[in-house]
C-alpha cells in the first residue's frame, strides 16, 4: 500500500567509506503532513524511518491553533457555548454536553427532565455522526472507498436532524445551561424514529463491508497494540481505552443528564489493537440506536419544559419578550450582561464519542468564565503516537492514525 | 461520590502527605488538594501508587494565572481513578521563576499538558525531557494565555506576494479592541450594593439629614 506521499527528504546519506565493509545509514527524517489526506486535518508528523520501518514518531501540533481558551475568558457564559461547536467539529453537542453541564454544576441547577432527554437524544445522535465519520474515513485510509461514501450519506441525513433543531447541520449551539434552548419541532421525533428503522440495514451493510473484510483485517489486526496499563499511562479514554479491554464509560460510571435511567452495554476490544477499536466504534454505535430509541420513548412520556424556568439564568421565549415588559428587560440583559456565576472551580467532563471531554472552569463571580481550560480527548492520544508507531511500517502508521479518531479542533483548540 | 466519602479521602490523604498537604477543599461534589510545591512529585505518586486512592490516569494538567497572588500561577492536575471511580484534583503553586516538578516519569501523558502549560503560561517543569513549544507558532514569541497577554496578540502575519512567503508585522486594528464592562450589578444574581440603594432601606421618615435640611 503506497498512499503516502513523501513530503521533503532529508538527511538520506551513505557515509561510511566502502573501504571498511560495513554501509552506515542514516535515518531518514521524514515529513508527514500537514497537507496530508490521512493525517486527518492539519498534523505535521515528523517520522525518522528506517528503511519504511518508523523509528520515531514526533507530532508537531498547534496548526489550527485559534486561542478558544483565552478567547473564552473574554466572552460571557452565553457566548462561549459555540466555541465548543468548534472544538471537536465532527461532534459539535457533546462539546456543548461538557460546557452546559460544568456551569450547571457551578450555577447549581439541575435542566428539567424532558431538557435531559433531548440532550442525551442528541448526544446519542452526535456519537453516531462522530463514529461514521472516523469508522469510514479510517477504512479510506486503509484502502476502501465505498465505506466512506455510504456513510457521509447517513451522515447528510443525521445532519438533518441537527438542522431541524438547530437552524445549523453542524455548530448547532442547541445545549444551553438549564437545558436545551427550543423543544423539538413538531413531527421530528417521529422522523427521527423512522430513521432508525432503516439504520439497522445500513449498519449490516457497512459490517459487511468491513468486519470480515480480508484486506482491512490485513491492515488493522495486530497494528498498535496497546496494553491496558499503557493505555491508562497514556491517558487514553473511550473507545481508544475500551479496544484495550478497559470497561470505563463515564456514561456509566459518572451518570450525568439521567444516563443512569437508560440501559445499554459497555463494549470493549480484547486485542488493543485496531482493529478492536473498529468493533468498539461499531458496536457503540448499535447501542447508541438502542439508547436513542429509549430516549424518544422517554420524550413521548414526558412533556413539559425543556429549559430550566429560572429567568435569571434562562432567557424567555421570544414571542414572551415581546408581549411582556419583565420578559423583555430578562431577554436584553441575559443577552448583553449576561448571568454571574458564583465563584468556585470544577472539573466536569463527559464522555464525547471521541472519550473524556472535561473542562476545568473557574468562575470568580463575574459574568465571564475566569478560566477555562479544555480538556481535549485526542491530545493524549497523539501523544502516545510515537510509541504506537514505533517499529510498525509507514502505511500502518496510517492506520493507527485512522484509529486514533483524532480531530484537530479539539487538539489545537 | 458523597460529600462525606469525599471527606473521608481527604482526611485519607491529609494523614499521610502530613504537612505536604496546604489545604482540602470538597465543592461541588470533587475534592481538591492543594500541596506544598516541594512535595508535588512524592505527593502525586503516593496518590497513583496508593490501594486507597489509586489514580492510575491522568485526565489533565491546567494552568491557571492569579495575577494578584504572590506566586502568580497555580498548576492544576485532574486525576482520576478508574478502579475506585472517583477523581482527585491537585492543585501547586508556583512563580514565573519557580519551576515545579515534572511528573512525566509518573505519568508519560503529562508530557504534553506540561509543554502545553509551558507554552501557554511559561510555567516551567523541572526533569521534563522535551519542554519545548507545542501549541502557538515555531519561533513564538511570549505566553498568550497569561492575564497581561493580550487578546489580540502582538504580531499579526499575512502572505507577502513580494517576498513570496509569510511574514509577521505588528498588530494593526482598523476598530479598537473593545472589551465591555458588564459588572453592573444586577439585583438577584449578585449581592452588590448599588452606590446610594443602602438609602433605600432605611425608612425615609428615620433619615436625619433629610430632615435636618427642610
Amino acid at each position: 500500500m503506497a498512499t503516502t506521499n513523501v513530503a521533503t527528504e532529508t538527511g538520506l546519506s551513505l557515509s561510511a567509506p566502502a573501504t571498511q565493509g560495513e554501509v552506515q545509514i542514516k535515518p531518514l527524517t521524514m515529513n508527514f503532513g500537514p497537507q496530508h489526506p490521512a493525517a486527518h486535518g492539519v498534523l505535521r508528523l515528523v517520522m525518522e524511518m528506517d528503511g519504511e520501518v518508523v523509528e520515531r514518531a514526533d507530532p508537531h501540533i498547534g496548526l489550527l491553533h485559534r486561542g478558544t481558551e483565552k478567547l473564552i475568558e473574554y466572552k460571557t457564559y452565553t457566548q462561549a457555548t459555540p466555541y465548543f461547536d468548534r472544538l471537536d467539529y465532527v461532534s459539535p453537542m457533546s462539546m456543548e454536553h461538557t460546557w452546559v453541564l460544568a456551569v450547571e454544576k457551578l450555577l447549581g441547577i439541575t435542566p428539567p427532565k424532558r431538557g435531559q432527554y433531548i440532550r442525551v437524544l442528541f448526544a446519542e445522535i452526535t456519537r453516531i455522526l462522530n463514529h461514521l465519520l472516523n469508522l469510514t474515513t479510517f477504512a479510506l485510509d486503509v484502502g476502501a472507498i465505498t465505506p466512506a461514501l455510504w456513510g457521509f450519506e447517513e451522515r447528510e441525513k443525521l445532519m438533518e436532524f441537527y438542522e431541524r433543531v438547530s437552524g445549523a447541520r453542524l455548530h448547532a449551539n442547541y445545549f444551553r445551561p438549564g437545558g436545551v434552548n427550543l423543544d423539538l419541532p413538531a413531527g421530528l421525533a417521529d422522523d427521527i424514529g423512522a430513521y432508525f428503522d432503516t439504520f439497522p440495514k445500513f449498519m449490516a451493510d457497512l459490517e459487511g463491508l468491513l468486519s470480515e473484510n480480508r484486506v482491512f483485517k490485513q491492515r488493522t489486526v495486530d497494528i498498535g497494540v496497546v496494553s491496558a496499563a499503557d493505555a491508562l499511562a497514556w491517558g487514553f479514554t473511550g473507545p481508544m481505552l475500551r479496544g484495550s479491554n478497559v470497561a470505563w464509560d463515564l456514561r456509566k460510571a459518572q451518570p450525568y443528564d439521567s444516563y443512569e435511567e437508560f440501559d445499554f452495554d459497555v463494549p470493549v476490544g480484547l486485542t488493543g489493537d485496531c482493529y478492536a477499536r473498529y468493533l468498539v466504534r461499531m458496536e457503540e454505535m448499535k447501542q447508541s440506536m438502542h439508547i436513542i430509541r429509549q430516549a424518544l420513548d422517554k420524550l413521548s412520556k414526558t412533556p413539559g419544559p425543556v429549559k430550566l424556568n429560572d429567568r435569571k439564568v434562562t432567557p424567555p421565549s421570544r414571542g414572551e419578550m415581546k408581549r411582556s415588559m419583565e420578559a423583555l428587560i430578562h431577554h436584553f440583559k441575559l443577552y448583553t450582561e449576561g448571568y454571574h456565576v458564583p465563584a468556585g472551580d470544577t472539573y466536569t467532563a463527559t464522555e464525547s464519542p471521541k472519550g473524556e471531554l472535561g473542562v476545568y472552569l473557574v468562575a470568580d463571580g463575574t459574568n465571564r468564565p475566569y478560566r477555562c481550560k479544555i480538556r481535549p480527548t485526542g491530545f493524549s492520544h497523539l501523544q502516545a503516537m510515537d510509541f504506537m508507531s514505533k517499529g510498525h511500517m509507514l502505511a500502518d502508521a496510517v492506520a493507527i492514525i485512522g484509529s486514533m479518531d483524532i480531530v484537530f479542533g479539539e487538539i489545537d483548540r | 461520590m458523597s460529600d462525606e466519602a469525599l471527606k473521608e479521602l481527604g482526611d485519607y490523604i491529609g494523614n499521610a502527605l502530613g504537612a505536604a498537604v496546604v489545604k482540602t477543599e470538597i465543592a461541588h461534589g470533587e475534592l481538591a488538594v492543594t500541596l506544598t510545591r516541594a512535595a508535588l512529585f512524592k505527593g502525586i505518586q503516593f496518590l497513583r501508587d496508593d490501594s486507597t486512592t489509586h489514580c492510575e490516569l491522568l485526565a489533565d494538567i491546567a494552568g491557571v494565572d492569579y495575577p494578584d497572588r504572590a506566586e502568580r500561577f497555580e498548576v492544576v492536575y485532574n486525576l482520576l481513578s478508574v478502579k475506585h471511580n472517583h477523581r482527585i484534583r491537585v492543585k501547586v503553586a508556583t512563580d514565573e521563576d519557580t519551576p515545579v516538578a515534572s511528573i512525566v516519569s509518573l505519568y508519560p501523558v503529562a508530557g504534553w499538558f506540561e509543554r502545553e502549560a509551558w507554552d501557554l503560561y511559561g510555567i516551567f517543569f523541572a526533569d521534563n525531557p522535551d519542554l519545548r513549544r507545542i501549541l502557538t507558532d515555531y519561533g513564538f514569541e511570549g505566553h498568550p494565555l497569561r492575564k497581561d497577554f493580550p487578546l489580540t496578540g502582538f504580531v499579526e502575519l499575512r502572505y507577502d506576494a513580494e517576498q513570496r512567503r509569510v511574514v509577521y508585522e505588528p498588530v494593526k486594528l482598523t476598530q479598537d479592541f473593545r472589551s465591555f464592562d458588564f459588572l453592573s450589578p444586577w439585583e438577584g444574581m449578585t449581592d452588590v450594593q448599588l452606590p446610594g440603594d443602602e438609602k433605600a432601606v432605611i425608612p425615609l421618615a428615620a433619615r436625619p439629614a433629610i430632615a435636618d435640611k427642610r
